[in-house]
């Protein structure tokens, strides 16, 4: 087994909103000095020794991520 | 009688909150979500809808607002306070109330009217129902799975703060079938289920919502007489 | 890399007349390009190119329907017009429905959108046709959504089903607007194209009627909302590509995706905003910016008013780095509005969107010269005549042809399809198809209570809101289309999804005012498919000059098509209408009142052709469809809101798709309440309780009215039958000598449908 991080971002030309509104509510609550934040999701994958790179790519880009929208990453992170 | 209700950027359902409020004769006061200040009123209602987007997580943002440090004092000091929805949300994000709201289990917004039991009469905002009175309200939400730890949930069946369960069918998988809750002393209620959505048959599916309203009269009444 | 010196501007136009422009890649012919550059007097600059190209596509110029529109302002007489405040060719049109206040209403596809990311597309196609509304001034007050999809079972269905109903829900319930009702059709002709419209009912004072004005040298003209990104300008991207040559890593826009995100919260608290502004009287105009972004809404304003105007299009606030001004123009981000305000005025103005928290910017003025000039950090980029832009476009006489093929379709009746035998599993199968089942799946997805006005929604015939709290004046609204009749005969067609509407929102108890639509069709290269378009035009505007209500706006969609293959014919109509208070109105469900006879208002006849039987049991499309008769309508219309204002009818709901048998079912599961049906025994079983007659609709009367109401049925000329009673007792719906179920076997069918399909 090992376990394999995907994370799913919004890409840097699509409009953010939830990133936005965490953006502009730092400085009422005090933090100043952060500029633009973006929000999106990580997966967590326990998977077995079998399943290569080709297919954790696949479950990535046709399943988790919605490609037209938002790009990924995979990592293996260890077991 | 005087309640205040909280506009926040993206509050959906404050001018509703009104119109219940104007309904059982009392005056509303509007709030609004930057005046760190309540205007003198005896009660305040934080209604629902979409704070700041509800980006992030649901009431993370609002419960920051300014107007929300004198809510909580205010609270302290025995006031009373409903949340509906994603007022419920923002007061359980702000401590006032245990738990949190999930996505609903099925991950779709509902929008349905919706069968609950009273379970518990004497909160600031249930003793004009009937103990066990079985009453229709509107819910409308995409988050309002109630979830607590097991102990959390314990307590409150065993303090009855459990106020409004879901009957005939939980459409959300809450918890224990809750619907709304209340704090140790019964003056802070959130529930999910909108009563301001059911005060005239002609627009709801009852008016048994008016009942959440007058009994915050009645028990403000009884403070001003004591 | 020094971009500044690749800005393309007017003396560098001057300069180099002869530079290759992509203006085929933008979508402009030979002509039209050169038509371009006459106007000009030299090249157009790259951000003049993006202006006129957006502006002048099918989608925002109207090209191939134009010249069939102007049958709508033909027909239209005086008197129908006596109740219209503003009509095409504004943003939406405006009708006086009494008591000092206006209402306005519009459809908008956003088809293409929804197929490529139905979870966005259809978003924003709420967000777009609630600031349409806006900009007229008007608070929106509901929405309501007519939606098309692919076959229920095929594969790409569910995919876009779910996207889209939680597109809508999510936009929709966010903005705090009741969703009250719509359209849900399955057909396979959408496959590969669904049809997303969204509509939106906006009321007003009627002084508050704010029109996109621009008028007043020196006034100033404000962006405000949100920032302005690369969101959909796939189009203009071959410009950036252009710009960018040889430079791959910074120029890497050739395959942005035409996707916009919307941010619903960011529309709630513009709409707050425009609404302080516009009760606090410190705009002269205001628009939105919708397909064609800051092209469109620079030029429009500019056109509507009497000078010229100046933008400096460097100030506009962007979320994207080195955007060029050819960008800038034509990005369609959305949550954005444009306002023109006295110079006096700015100082109030950006204090109200300070108060939301809403961006605001101040980019140009109203100038007392011709042209709207456009710079970009002090370099001119666009000069041009704003009408040429906006309303001087190119206008098409696409060749009309009756497609061949017409004869035999019509000639291939439902005559001789098998009928069944059994009754009580056809009325079930029928009950449980995708297209008469339950929408409760859909419906329950979006929030119809919010605003706390809501009288009738889904699944009533119209979606009926309050909009006097004082008086209880409402508006009442349905959408339809049965594109099945529309194939078999397009102008008989669109007459019937006039009548539907109609009657749809006489059987609410509301009087019926206006008329919008939104017409889908295929390719308007296909000569078949402009005969369809026009045949259509022609039903709808022959049908409102018959029903003498005005058409006040409409929206035109092409290119709707999977693969070659053409959509069926949806020109949607949506009519509006008005209940003097909403406490009369005739809700569906029965069992409101103790004993109640059910009567069948209209006729009968063995119609078959283009029905849901003929879909569901044979998979049949042939023949000719009912004949719409509207002076017929028309009367039913009165029967049915004098039934409400004297207080006769208990309840109401029009027969249309699976007939008779399919209302009554209806009307009782509403209702929670049993009923027995009573069929006339010298009339076939299986054509009294399927076939699609026009012009029907099953009321229930308490029994102390039915004299009353049958008497005034028969003075009026209207034919009417018993059909049935209802019994509160049985629990169950029982067809007399047919079949008996029991409510909850009913409920069971209805409901199952659309949650196993796609939850």
């Amino acid at each position: 087994m090992a376990r394999v991080v995907v994370e799913v971002m919004p890409k840097p030309e699509i409009l953010d909103p939830q990133g936005q509104a965490v953006a502009k509510a730092l400085p009422r609550l005090g933090f100043t000095g952060i500029g633009e934040v973006r929000q999106g999701k990580r997966f967590e994958l326990d998977v077995d020794d079998s399943v290569d790179d080709a297919a954790l790519h696949r479950i990535a880009e046709e399943f988790l991520a919605n490609t037209v929208i938002e790009e990924f990453t995979v990592r293996r992170v260890g077991s | 009688m005087r309640i205040g209700v909280i506009t926040f950027p993206g509050s959906l359902d404050d001018g509703d909150v009104v119109r219940a409020v104007r309904r059982c004769e009392a005056e509303a006061v509007p709030l609004w979500h930057g005046d760190a200040e309540l205007h003198g009123v005896d009660a305040v209602v934080v209604p629902g809808g979409f704070s700041y987007g509800d980006y992030l997580r649901c009431g993370a943002i609002a419960r920051f607002a300014p107007v929300m440090g004198p809510v909580l004092e205010a609270a302290a000091g025995g006031m009373p306070v409903l949340g509906i929805c994603n007022g419920f949300q923002i007061l359980c994000e702000a401590g006032l109330l245990p738990g949190a709201l999930t996505r609903n289990a099925g991950l779709h917004y509902v929008c349905r009217d919706q069968w609950l039991r009273v379970e518990n009469t004497r909160t600031a905002w249930s003793t004009r129902y009937e103990p066990g009175a079985e009453i229709l309200v509107p819910i409308k939400h995409g988050e309002g799975n109630y979830q607590a730890d097991k102990e959390t949930i314990a307590a409150l069946e065993a303090e009855n703060r459990i106020v409004f369960r879901y009957i005939e069918e939980n459409p959300n998988g809450s918890r224990a079938d809750i619907a709304g809750i209340c704090s140790a002393n019964g003056r802070v209620l959130g529930l999910m289920p909108h009563p301001e959505h059911a005060i005239d048959p002609l627009t709801g599916p009852s008016d048994d919502g008016l009942g959440m309203f007058y009994s915050a009269l009645d028990s403000l009444v009884k403070v001003t007489n004591e | 890399m020094a971009r500044e010196r690749m800005i393309d501007t007017t003396a560098e136009a001057a300069k180099t007349p002869e530079l290759d422009q992509p203006y085929a890649e933008l979508g402009l012919k030979d002509d039209e390009y050169a038509r371009i550059r006459e106007i000009l007097g030299r090249r157009p600059t790259e951000a003049e190119l993006a202006m006129y190209s957006v502006m002048w596509s099918e989608h925002c110029s109207y090209k191939s329907s134009k010249v069939h529109l102007k049958y709508f302002g033909e027909t239209t007489t005086e008197e129908m017009r006596t109740r219209l405040l503003a009509g095409i060719g504004e943003n939406a049109g405006v009708v006086d429905i009494g008591d000092g206040w206006a209402v306005t209403f519009k459809v908008e596809s956003h088809n293409h959108p929804s197929y490529v990311e139905p979870h966005q597309g259809a978003a924003t196609g709420v967000g777009g046709i609630v600031r349409d509304i806006m900009a007229m001034g008007a608070r929106p007050i509901a929405v309501a959504d007519p939606l098309r999809f692919g076959a229920a079972e095929a594969e790409d269905t569910r995919r876009v089903v779910r996207g889209v109903v939680d597109g809508i829900g999510h936009y929709g319930n966010c903005l705090g607007l009741p969703n009250v009702g719509g359209e849900l059709v399955f057909d396979s002709s959408y496959n590969g194209n669904p049809l997303v419209n969204a509509l939106c009912v906006g009321a007003m004072r009627s002084e508050d009627l704010h029109l996109a004005h621009a008028s007043g040298t020196g006034n100033k003209v404000i962006l405000f909302g949100a920032r302005t990104g690369l969101d959909g300008i796939g189009g203009v991207s071959v410009l950036a590509s252009e710009t960018f040559e040889g430079d791959e890593t910074s120029g890497g826009r050739k395959k942005l995706p035409s996707v916009q995100v919307g941010d619903p919260f960011t529309e709630k608290v513009l709409i707050e905003c425009c609404l302080e502004v516009i009760r606090a009287g410190i705009v002269v105009g205001i628009q939105d910016l919708g397909g064609a972004g800051l092209s469109c809404a620079t030029s429009e304003l500019a056109s509507a008013g009497d000078g010229g105007m100046r933008v400096e299009l460097d100030r506009v606030p962007l979320r994207a780095k080195d955007m060029t001004p050819a960008e800038v123009l034509s990005s369609e981000s959305q949550e954005r509005m444009c306002a023109v305000v006295a110079p006096e005025h700015v100082d109030a103005f950006l204090a109200v969107c300070a108060k939301w928290d809403v961006t605001a910017t101040e980019i140009g003025a109203v100038t007392d010269g011709d042209n709207l000039v456009i710079t970009w950090h002090g370099e001119t980029v666009v000069d041009v005549p704003p009408r040429t832009v906006a309303h001087d476009g190119p206008v098409y006489q696409r060749p009309v042809q009756r497609p061949e093929s017409q004869d035999a379709l019509q000639a291939n009746t439902s005559a001789s399809l098998a009928r069944p035998d059994d009754l009580r599993r056809t009325v079930l199968e029928m009950l449980a198809a995708p297209n008469l089942a339950a929408k409760r799946w859909v419906t329950d997805q979006y929030d119809r209570y919010v605003r706390g006005g809501t009288v009738l929604a889904q699944p009533a015939d119209s979606g009926m809101v309050r909009v006097d709290e004082q008086t209880g004046r409402g508006i009442s609204v349905a959408t339809d289309c049965n594109s099945r009749f529309v194939a078999l005969d397009p102008y008989e067609g669109a007459r019937l999804a006039l009548a539907e509407a109609y009657r749809n929102v006489a059987c609410g108890g509301a009087t019926p005012l206006a008329v919008s639509d939104c017409l889908n069709f295929g390719s308007p290269e296909d000569p078949g498919v402009m005969w369809q378009f026009r045949e259509a035009v022609r039903g709808i505007a022959d049908g409102c000059a018959e029903l003498g209500i005005p058409v006040t706006g409409g929206n035109v969609s092409f290119y709707n098509q999977t693969g070659s293959t053409a959509i069926l014919p949806t020109p949607v109509v949506a009519v509006l209408g008005v209940i003097d208070d909403v406490d009369r109105r005739i809700p569906a469900g029965i069992g409101t009142e103790t004993g109640e006879t059910l009567l069948l208002l209209g006729e009968t006849r063995d119609e078959f052709d283009g029905s849901e039987w003929a879909r569901v049991a044979h998979g049949h499309l042939g023949g000719l469809p009912p004949k719409a008769d509207l002076a017929w309508e028309k009367l039913l219309g009165e029967i049915l809101v004098a039934g409400s204002r004297d207080g006769m009818i208990s309840a109401a709901h029009d027969v249309a798709d699976g007939g008779l048998i399919q209302a009554v079912i209806e009307m009782a599961l509403i209702g929670q309440t049993g009923a027995r049906v009573l069929l006339d025994p010298d009339q076939d079983p299986f054509v009294q309780l399927f076939a699609e007659s026009a012009g029907r609709a099953v009321v229930a009367v308490p029994r102390s009215e039915e004299l009353r109401f049958t008497e005034m049925c028969t003075a009026r000329g209207l034919p009417w039958r018993k059909t049935g009673v209802v019994d509160a007792e049985s629990g169950s719906l029982e067809i007399q000598g047919v079949a008996e179920f029991s409510l909850t076997e009913l409920a069971e069918t209805w409901n199952a449908t659309l949650p196993r399909l796609f939850d």
